[in-house]
């Protein structure tokens, strides 16, 4: 037995999350780079200005968007560890209003239905694993809402199968057009049932960019639905172009024999997402 | 790129062509989401606005929190789409354009066309870059709503590329 206190995890979720704030991750680096090469005119113009904004960023620590998201915050908790002190949510929610309200972090969190914003960015989307070990892990994702809003779920049958999937993918991107700030990472949930699904597909975007699934059926679906959505022309910001998506990425769970849930999460070119081990 | 100051003439505007390049310079008000519905409900009482609509450009945006020896902390452009059912009736009211990112509505373009407007696509996730363009700024409405109220906002050299211009014309015409 462990034990960790809960103030150790907000403060770790402060941390990350005013590093997550302010840089892309590197592997994002590398694809944007990547897609400026095979880019002309106005999509290669869209993608140096993306590049030139994240040397900013890291340079005069500002936020990359100044979309700085609703916070997502995944934790791996092993069951050797004996959670201490204040109640978990609270000391995470504590580590959010820390973060921004030192990193001058917009507060992009309000009442659905009053609009009234709760001036911290609070709460945080938390979501605890509970995992073999004695460890935590701490996921912070920043989810801007330009692309999230353009995510869909599609309760399918069995009979559509592999082909369907695919289509649900292209098509759900092809929907989102220019809207969702492109070259998109399109996370993708495949199985479970209706809730768990949209957190799988959550899940595939904190994946390192360009990561292929293990299994190599479910990579082939990726290397599939990337290509099929790069021939839609989109490209950077809409502006027409090659390059529509920098990734997908499909996480996998058992489903019932009635269904094929499959949900599409889609992520904007800035991929924030920081990690840590307590 | 061409440089353009605030505001546009009749000339200026028709010689835009979607897909130019230009560096914008002069005053422009942020708005979003919720300070759209504030407008218009000062319009339906017939109110007064927070600021004069005549050739005027609104900028979709909603800006972090300046820093410290900043006019504006990162401001990059937001979702134009959602204001779809908004731009019509402020560029019927003289609205000179609009700033933000990705395509807009069939009718969205038409009152454009009426009007002989513009709208320029700012590129969306750069927000440390638009920021560090805004060389003043100053709420003039609806603090209550944050970053969702309205700025105004004096800018240097604004990046922007003619999304949809007054003949008709999209960038994102495919």
């Amino acid at each position: 037995m462990r034990i960790v206190d809960t103030k150790q995890i907000g403060e770790c979720v402060t941390r990350l999350a005013l590093i997550a704030g302010r840089r892309i991750t590197n592997s994002c680096r590398a694809a944007l780079e990547d897609a400026r090469a095979r880019e002309t005119g106005a999509a290669r113009y869209a993608l140096d200005t993306v590049l030139e904004n994240a040397d900013i960023a890291g340079r005069e620590e500002m936020p990359v968007c100044q979309d700085t998201g609703m916070s997502v915050v995944l934790l791996e908790v092993g069951q050797e560890v004996c959670l201490a002190g204040e109640l978990l949510e609270d000391e995470v929610n504590a580590g959010v209003r820390r973060a921004y309200e030192e990193g001058c972090f917009r507060k992009s969190i309000c009442d659905p239905l009053t609009r009234v914003n709760t001036g911290d960015n609070t709460p945080a989307h938390v979501h605890v694993d509970i995992v073999r070990g004695d460890h935590v892990r701490v996921v912070y994702l920043p989810k801007g809402f330009g692309s999230e809003n353009m995510s869909r779920l599609y309760m399918l049958t069995p009979a559509q199968g592999r082909a369907g999937i695919l289509d649900a993918v292209v098509e759900t991107v092809r929907l989102a057009g220019s809207r969702p700030c492109p070259p998109v990472v399109v996370g993708v949930g495949i199985g479970g049932c209706f809730d768990s699904c949209a957190l799988l597909a959550k899940k595939a975007l904190t994946r390192e960019l360009g990561t292929p699934n293990p299994r190599e059926d479910v990579a082939q679906i990726e290397r599939e639905a990337l290509i099929k959505i790069n021939e839609l022309g989109i490209g950077p910001q809409g502006f027409g172009g090659k390059t529509t998506a920098l990734a997908v990425h499909c996480e996998l769970a058992p489903t019932h024999i009635a269904g094929l849930p499959v949900a599409v999460n889609i992520q904007c070119h800035c991929v924030r997402c920081e990690e840590e081990v307590l | 790129m061409k440089k353009l100051t605030l505001p546009l003439s009749p000339d200026d505007v028709l010689s835009l062509k979607a897909g130019d390049a230009v560096a914008l310079s002069g005053v422009i008000y942020t708005a979003r989401d919720c300070a759209h519905r504030r407008i218009f409900e000062l319009l339906d009482a017939d109110m007064p606005l927070p600021f004069a609509l005549k050739g005027a450009f609104i900028y979709y945006a909603g800006p972090c929190p300046a820093p410290k020896g900043k006019a504006s902390g990162s401001c990059g452009p937001t979702t134009s789409a959602r204001m779809n059912s908004f731009a019509p009736r402020l560029l019927d009211l003289g609205l000179g354009g609009m700033i933000g990112k990705g395509e807009m509505s069939e009718e969205v373009r038409a009152a454009l066309v009426r009007n002989r407007a513009v709208y320029f696509a700012a590129i969306g996730g750069a927000g440390a870059f638009y920021g560090n363009a805004v060389k003043k700024s100053a709420c003039v409405a609806f603090a209550d709503l944050l970053s969702e109220a309205v700025y105004r906002f004096e800018v240097e050299d604004f990046p922007l590329v003619v999304a949809m211009d007054a003949h008709g014309g999209s960038i994102y015409a495919r």
